[in-house]
């Protein structure tokens, strides 16, 4: 609550989001406690919403924020997971220092990466990202330290690592996979609530107008996609660790790793951090729902993104806001008129 | 010798890359329109040409008289039905809506044909060669596969500068604001422009299928080749965009050469060095 002058302030907070941060703590509490009350398939499960949370928000903070339609963001989730794979097998490094030296490789990356894509507009951009991504996935095809085409797998020792026992190294990979996800839906938010969020905001809302108010767009734009292809190593790391094996088609998969990501912000809701999470679930319930019928459920996902695309190009999350106006994660500004009893004060006087 | 081989090989390569390209080139030159599910339709066309060619027994190229109608209708209808309503609000509706049919038509054929290769046999002719004094030899498929993509860029530049739909195509992509006050119905233009970029798509389609071998998920690959041809040549030029297919089709005759796995990615990685040494392109034509 920010007074700006004697009429106005600014309200970030709301009532919903009040309410929103107590329930959202609780489930977070519970979701921390789930190795105590929940099986092993659960865990799998939540883990799988985490991540796909936290590649959610990274691509909504590209392309709905700083207007970076990427279709190559599985080149990080790809370099991530291989890095975590070279530094312990190959350079026998321990397990958590790769996953956190994964992040940052991926980041390193993205930087001569930027410097071809950024030279592509708009749609051009997105193919660009995507020929970037492809070229790696053959890259690593063709490396025999990084298994060639086979891929790798992570040894019992590296593993054992993590924790000798089974249960206990599920619970871990668990725990770390929601830490990463708290930590990135975190860093998002808070992002967006500092004054860069404002930037960005203002280049999503309108780059020429940002840019010629002092908004400096492109350096704006290079930082959001060295800092979300670092946090989206960091994923693919985690990922990769869970899933104990990796290879070329899997690393560097545009359909798992973007394309659903996509949909998924799509549908919950472009530019709004709520929609993500929305798009998550639609997603999970409706493969978990259709999982008998083959890739039916991919069909559907992409009839339901092409219409809310047609209909509601805001998306779920779009309609609740435009509907009832309501923000849960208070990354926004309002003007709410001061106190009754100040106006009045001054009222008197005059 | 070796070494004109090679640049013999890679143009003739890079014809099918061009015959690929001109899709996407035709659609983004007229409505700014960059087509995900480029590279499924051209996967689409050669499974419309299987079962052409598996109820009628004709051969690919005779199956081209139901297949080219077939996907002219398909554009025409998605363009006036749906794509049009994504022109005008910005970057992402037309490329989210061309992902999403890229990937029904991905999983749709996998759910209808399985995940199984084909392959359209042409006869004869796929194997033919001609002997060129020197050693070197010659596919005629390969050369004749460029003659078309030749022929097809050759049509489509009369189309634009000599007949009175291409004025209005011209006018439409240049200013679609004072094009309509002129009278023009740009839907409908859209809708046809579509409709022609989707027949050299089915040519493309067909001709490639007899070459190589299709499955469901093989359109990304071909979006991108597409796209890198365009991208060389320079955006909005046709002939830019065969001398792209060229160049690309080279490229990867030389990676080919030094090491067979390599010939994919050493095409990726001339297409990014092009990419940062002259982003726009070789023979630029349009601004975006």
């Amino acid at each position: 609550m920010v007074p700006v002058s004697e009429y106005v302030r600014v309200e970030r907070g709301t009532k919903a989001s009040r309410i929103f941060a107590v329930l959202a703590t609780l489930g977070v509490v519970a979701l921390i406690a789930l190795p105590w009350w929940g099986t092993a398939g659960w865990m799998r499960l939540i883990a799988e919403c985490a991540y796909y949370v936290a590649l959610a928000q990274l691509w909504n903070l590209l392309a709905g924020y700083a207007g970076l339609v990427s279709v190559g963001q599985q080149a990080f989730v790809g370099l991530g997971g291989y890095a975590l794979f070279y530094l312990t097998e190959q350079m026998n490094m321990n397990v958590y220092v790769a996953v956190l030296l994964a992040g940052p490789f991926a980041g390193l990356m993205a930087i001569p990466v930027s410097f071809a894509v950024f030279r592509l507009r708009g749609a051009y951009f997105a193919i660009g990202t995507w020929v970037v991504s492809e070229a790696f996935s053959l890259f690593a095809s063709l490396i025999l330290v990084l298994g060639a085409g086979s891929g790798l797998s992570l040894t019992v020792p590296i593993l054992e690592q993590v924790s000798p026992d089974r249960d206990t190294r599920n619970a871990l990979l668990y725990l770390m996979t929601l830490a990463v996800s708290l930590f990135v839906v975190g860093v998002v938010y808070l992002l967006l609530r500092s004054r860069h969020g404002l930037a960005l905001t203002a280049i999503r809302d309108s780059e020429p107008a940002s840019a010629s108010l002092g908004v400096n767009t492109f350096r704006t734009k290079f930082i959001i996609f060295v800092a979300t292809a670092a946090c989206t190593g960091l994923v693919g790391a985690l990922i990769f660790l869970q899933k104990l094996r990796i290879s070329p088609e899997a690393a560097f998969s545009v359909n798992d790793w973007t394309v659903v990501v996509i949909f998924m912000v799509v549908i919950g809701g472009i530019g709004t951090i709520e929609g993500p999470f929305i798009g998550m679930l639609i997603y999970i319930v409706l493969r978990e729902l259709l999982a008998n019928y083959g890739t039916y459920y991919l069909i559907l996902l992409g009839v339901i993104a092409i219409v809310i695309m047609l209909k509601a190009p805001s998306g779920i999350w779009g309609w609740v806001i435009q509907r009832y106006n309501v923000q849960l994660f208070p990354v926004g500004r309002r003007l709410v008129p001061a106190p009754f009893k100040d106006s009045s004060k001054r009222s008197e006087k005059e | 010798m070796q070494y004109l081989n090679i640049l013999i090989q890679g143009s003739l390569l890079g014809g099918i890359y061009a015959l690929f390209a001109i899709g996407l080139s035709l659609s983004f030159g007229i409505m700014r329109l960059v087509n995900i599910a480029h590279g499924d339709f051209i996967v689409l066309s050669g499974y419309v040409a299987m079962v052409v060619i598996q109820a009628t027994g004709v051969d690919p190229f005779t199956s081209l008289v139901v297949v080219v109608p077939v996907m002219f209708g398909l554009g025409y209808a998605l363009q006036r039905g749906m794509l049009n309503q994504t022109l005008s609000g910005g970057l992402l509706p037309p490329l989210l809506v061309t992902f999403g049919i890229s990937i029904i038509i991905q999983n749709g054929l996998l759910q209808g044909f399985g995940a199984y290769d084909h392959r359209l046999q042409e006869g004869p002719i796929e194997t033919a060669s001609l002997h060129l004094p020197g050693g070197i030899d010659v596919g005629v498929y390969p050369l004749l596969v460029f003659a078309v993509a030749v022929l097809c860029i050759a049509s489509l530049q009369f189309l634009f500068y000599g007949t009175r739909l291409g004025r209005a195509f011209r006018a439409v992509s240049d200013d679609p604001y004072t094009a309509e006050l002129m009278g023009l119905d740009n839907r409908k233009l859209y809708a046809l422009a579509l409709g022609i970029a989707m027949v050299f798509t089915a040519i493309a389609g067909v001709l490639f299928g007899i070459r190589t071998i299709f499955d469901p998920a093989a359109g990304p690959i071909r979006l991108i080749l597409a796209f890198e041809a365009v991208i060389i040549g320079g955006l909005g030029s046709m002939w830019g965009t065969l001398i792209g297919g060229m160049v690309l089709g080279i490229a990867q005759s030389v990676g080919a050469a030094l090491d067979p796995t390599w010939q994919i990615l050493a095409g990726h990685l001339a297409f990014l060095t092009l990419l940062i040494l002259r982003p726009e392109g070789l023979f630029p034509r349009t601004r975006d």
